[in-house]
């Protein structure tokens, strides 16, 4: 027995409250994060990922107190994203109690802030963010600024050069399947996970507990992150882990 | 700021030093913690805990810019001391990592996983880092062990591992695939790569057991009857 995969609940975070959206967009309050996260923990979430989708930046240092509450009383890792522009939005997550900071449109749009950060916080707190949508030729295109603009960039190319930079983990999010509880994308989740050597945490779709062992035993993921069928009580995290022991993959107790 | 601490976190600027002393407040809550880069704190303190992470030339270098080699030598040599991480791959002579010299205080080099794809025993792809919860063997009885199941999950966050010159000194390993040393005892210092302030029950029971360690390496057979660890005994 060795390393087990990681189940990693996702809560999305807009002026210091947890909501949930569908294809990126029309929210649903879901709760208070601090809650939320400690009800994770005692679950026995391997992770917990936060990702500040606030609109306005002035709110988004809303997110700081959150992480250093959490971070007080919940003792596993804690992955936090969203609206990281500079290498000193990166240090300030990482001191508020952040282990490992996302970065998603700032990679696309300067990616030497994906090496900076690597170089001065290590490897090991880089995780990039990808998000793709389904081209109509068989690939998958890197979408940013919350899934509203195109890149042109080849998601599995833009993995592969993540990597290069110094990633330490690639995020990757369908946005065709997020919010729609159809499932991972399969074909690019295991496109990704082939092509690079670092972890890979599949994102986007999971509506059942089929999809979260569907994303690793098809897929190849490292990790699994869900949001809503935990946030809405469908499913515990201990539901989630008892399925995946089910299904032969090995996880945490 | 407190002038006394009973806990020193050596901070020299790298990494999340929150987290190990919000745990460490977290299973002693009458000690008084110190994140610190004050070497005299670091001196007069009864245990020192020096985490770590980020890129070992990185560590090396803020240590030595700040002035914390010589507290680091003096905490490592006659205190109970644990080494996180980084703070446990400083301890030793050479690094792969950027071809940098450690501390030398324990013998043996730290390496990097193989570049090329490694493969577990189902033909699956480990990747690298080494990144999440594994199984932890314990391969010796230890204060810093007490409570804490043998195979217990602690999470782990990293690219390259400590291989120890003398094997007498290897407290755990675990697997990715082989087995890397993931824990050392030596005298007064006990070392581990995996985050035990970020390994929920396990690792806060670790933290707890090395507030009180006496910094001998000897398990003794009273320990079982020490009071106030019931709570700590994880599965």
């Amino acid at each position: 027995m060795g390393l087990a995969r990681r189940i990693i609940p996702c809560l999305d975070v807009s002026a210091g409250r947890v909501v949930k959206g569908v294809h990126f967009a029309g929210l649903r309050d879901a709760g208070d994060p601090v809650e939320i996260a400690r009800r994770y923990d005692r679950e026995g979430a391997d992770e917990l990922a936060f990702l500040d989708i606030t609109a306005s930046i002035e709110q988004r240092d809303l997110i700081l107190p959150i992480i250093e509450a959490v971070a007080a009383e919940v003792f596993i890792p804690l992955t936090v994203g969203g609206g990281v522009r500079e290498v000193n939005d990166v240090r300030r997550l990482l001191n508020a109690g952040a282990d490992k900071v996302s970065i998603n449109t700032t990679a696309v749009t300067n990616p030497r802030i994906v090496a900076d950060a690597a170089a001065r916080f290590g490897s090991q707190c880089i995780v990039v963010a990808i998000d793709a949508k389904t081209n109509g030729n068989g690939s998958w295109e890197v979408f940013i600024h919350g899934g509203r603009t195109a890149t042109g960039l080849d998601a599995i190319d833009w993995a592969v050069k993540m990597q290069a930079l110094g990633a330490g983990e690639i995020l990757l999010t369908s946005i065709d399947r997020d919010g729609t509880k159809s499932g991972f994308n399969i074909p690019l989740t295991s496109a990704v996970a082939e092509a690079v050597g670092i972890p890979v945490i599949a994102s986007g779709g999971v509506g059942d507990l089929q999809h979260l062992s569907d994303g690793i035993l098809l897929g190849g993921a490292d990790a699994v992150l869900a949001a809503s069928i935990f946030h809405f009580g469908e499913y515990t995290i201990h539901d989630a882990k008892a399925h995946m022991r089910r299904n032969g993959i090995e996880v945490r107790q | 700021m407190n002038a006394r601490a009973d806990i020193a976190v050596i901070d020299y600027g790298m990494g999340n030093l929150r987290s190990v002393s919000k745990a460490l407040e977290h299973v002693a809550p009458d000690a008084v913690v110190a994140v610190t880069a004050d070497a005299a704190i670091i001196r007069d303190a009864a245990r020192v805990v020096f985490p770590g992470v980020g890129a070992m030339a990185e560590c090396m270098r803020e240590l030595q810019q700040r002035g914390l080699v010589e507290a680091v030598r003096d905490a490592a040599a006659r205190k109970p001391f644990l080494g996180i991480c980084l703070g446990m791959q400083m301890l030793f002579e050479h690094s792969e990592e950027g071809d940098t010299a450690g501390l030398g205080i324990l013998p043996g080099r730290v390496r990097r996983f193989a570049d090329e794809a490694m493969y577990d025993n189902r033909n699956e792809r480990l990747k690298v880092p080494h990144m999440g919860w594994n199984e932890v063997h314990q391969a010796m009885p230890h204060p810093l062990w007490h409570g804490i199941a043998d195979e217990a999950r602690f999470y782990f966050v990293h690219s390259y591992y400590v291989e120890a010159s003398d094997p007498a000194m290897v407290s755990g390993y675990s697997l990715y695939p082989f087995p890397f040393t993931c824990a050392i005892a030596a005298d007064n210092i006990f070392a581990v790569q995996f985050h035990p302030e970020k390994s929920q029950e396990a690792g806060l029971a670790l933290l707890a057991n090395f507030t009180i360690w006496n910094g001998k390496m000897v398990a003794p057979s009273d320990a079982i009857a020490q009071p106030g660890r019931s709570g700590l005994i994880t599965s």
